[in-house]
């Protein structure tokens, strides 16, 4: 490798790495500005450039005209995503495995339509969904609840669900089954005794997949929620048309994207060990 | 055996069918209507909301923005991310932090980062003008400029998800076979050389899949639009989903939002589609 190559991507990734930090960088800067700090234009470091203020981040936890309460938002947002994850986490697993071992016909339909069909709600853009959504909760007494949203999110992330896992057994070989049900293990027995322990990779993927689209889903909580149930993306988007000041809002902004950036460790892990491929193709 | 087996994929499959499929002959159904403001049901008009569409200047405006921003976007994306993953494929030192820092952008939600971008582009406080100015650039119209609120919406796009290309395309590199490359070495081949026959050829596949994960996820694009420009100025970000939310559920014209958006999922599983074919033959060489 000559000295010219070497020095140029060395550039890159420095280039890259202080794009990909600016950001929270400065809203960590902004999040302890107060009013001087920021209307004189710019600045940047904490002491040199203006006196650090905690008022951002107190700001989160009082309630009251002064306040921004974070607390409701957090645990609505985490409520929602969690049972969505776990519950297309169940079914999307049991649907894939099901759809990479047995044989179902339905008319002309077949395994491989089934699986398209899953797949293909990804491409379903979300405003195509969201006035029957509205209607649909509207119906059941749901809208504005978490239940709501549950179901909501269950639709956007099984999907995902089983695209992941179908890869994941497709790469587990069958005879594995077929032992253990020659052990006397019924099908669904084999599927819980044996594959399932087996498939702690997959599974850890697919729900990864399954908390990034759902915590950082607007789009469903903005049209079918208002006032009792309040996600993190919402609250802070209705912050951010109201005259909240910047410090509040960026500590708000690094609250709520803090959980996920931490999922990134145990991506980086999985995607290292090369695990991930079989996800992918 | 017949029942176990259902056991396995009923639960999802009649979900997923309550969840989306009646919603969506819902909304055919309700495409037909004149449902608004002023008139609320399901009657029917026959197809005068779909002949609405075809003259619908602003609608095919929206989609020609559409389509710049995610063929441009995306294409960044692939290039940037490409070049990141070759960058760290076998950096030793300090790899895993390089990973681990690259990866964030994706996992961070995109309406919160927007908010903080609208903060980084603001042309008298933020830092992006500030710094610009230190090398005599004059204070540039990020968000009230359509050019300038255009090519935000592009570096923000860009800086969310370049990070699900790097991933996707350094899982495939991590899992490639190591005989071809001895080949390679055997002929001589120099670095740029081994990238083009080699690995370029052995990750076509990836490739594909990323591109096309990534164009069915750009042209849903309305979150970034929605916080950083609000389609603005004027109609100058104005993408598909955010024009007709804006008919939906801001006029609250449903019968015609319904009859639109219906016309826009037609539009990008055909385009898609042609897209992934093309791809396919360009980069396998061969069809399906």
């Amino acid at each position: 490798m000559n000295k010219f190559y070497h020095t140029l991507k060395t550039l890159f990734l420095l280039g890259w790495s202080i794009f990909v930090v600016f950001p929270f960088l400065w809203a960590l800067s902004t999040s302890f500005k107060d009013a001087n700090a920021i209307t004189s234009g710019a600045t940047y470091i904490p002491w040199v450039d203006f006196e650090p203020s905690t008022q951002g981040w107190t700001s989160l936890f009082t309630n009251g005209s002064q306040g921004i309460n974070i607390v409701g938002p957090f645990i609505d947002s985490a409520a929602v995503t969690l049972i969505a994850s776990l519950v297309s986490l169940i079914l999307g697993t049991l649907a894939a495995y099901g759809l990479s071992r047995f044989e179902y016909r339905l008319g002309f339909v077949k395994n491989a339509d089934i699986t398209f069909f899953f797949i293909s709600q990804r491409i379903m853009p979300p405003i195509v969904l969201a006035i029957p959504f509205f209607l649909m909760l509207k119906e059941l007494g749901a809208l504005d609840t978490i239940f709501g949203l549950v179901l909501v999110y269950v639709a956007l992330l099984l999907p995902i669900a089983v695209w992941v896992m179908t890869d994941f057994f497709a790469g587990i070989p069958k005879e594995l089954d077929e032992m253990a049900m020659t052990d006397g293990c019924s099908p669904i027995g084999a599927f819980f005794r044996v594959i399932l322990p087996n498939s702690v990779p997959g599974l850890v993927v697919a729900g990864m997949f399954c908390l990034i689209f759902g915590w950082n889903d607007f789009f469903f909580a903005f049209t079918l929620t208002f006032t009792e149930t309040q996600l993190l993306p919402v609250s802070i988007v209705s912050l951010n048309s109201s005259v909240t000041p910047w410090w509040s809002l960026s500590a708000f902004a690094l609250i709520s994207v803090a959980p996920l950036a931490l999922v990134a460790i145990v991506v980086e892990r999985y995607m290292s060990r090369g695990t991930m491929s079989g996800a992918i193709r | 055996m017949l029942s176990s087996k259902h056991f396995f994929l009923l639960p999802a499959l009649l979900t997923l069918v309550a969840i989306i499929l009646f919603p969506l002959l819902f909304t055919v159904r309700v495409s037909f209507s004149s449902w608004d403001v002023f008139q609320s049901g399901l009657d029917f008009i026959g197809g005068s909301n779909y002949v609405r569409v075809f003259a619908d200047d602003r609608f095919w405006q929206s989609l020609q923005r559409l389509s710049l921003l995610s063929i441009i976007s995306v294409s960044l994306q692939y290039t940037l991310g490409f070049a990141l993953a070759l960058a760290v494929w076998k950096q030793v030192r300090g790899g895993r932090l390089l990973r681990v820092l690259f990866l964030i952008p994706m996992m961070t939600t995109p309406v919160v980062m927007s908010v903080i971008w609208r903060t980084v582009f603001h042309e008298s406080l933020g830092p992006v003008n500030d710094i610009l100015s230190a090398f005599g650039v004059g204070p540039v119209p990020w968000l009230s400029s359509a050019t300038g609120a255009f090519i935000s919406v592009l570096i923000v796009e860009v800086w969310q998800w370049t990070p699900f290309m790097f991933l996707l395309l350094l899982a495939g590199l991590v899992s490639l076979p190591k005989e071809p490359y001895l080949a390679a070495a055997i002929d001589g081949a120099g670095t740029w050389r081994t990238f083009w026959q080699v690995t370029f050829p052995l990750m076509a596949p990836i490739t594909i899949g990323a591109l096309i994960i990534r164009l069915i996820e750009a042209s849903k694009i309305m979150d970034t639009v929605y916080v950083l420009t609000s389609g603005g100025p004027g109609t100058a970000t104005e993408t598909s989903s955010y024009y007709i939310y804006i008919r939906g559920l801001r006029d609250f014209q449903i019968g015609y939002s319904a009859a639109l958006s219906l016309v826009y999922l037609v539009i990008m599983i055909i385009s898609l589609t042609i897209i992934a074919k093309l791809l396919l033959r360009t980069l396998v060489g061969k069809d399906e």
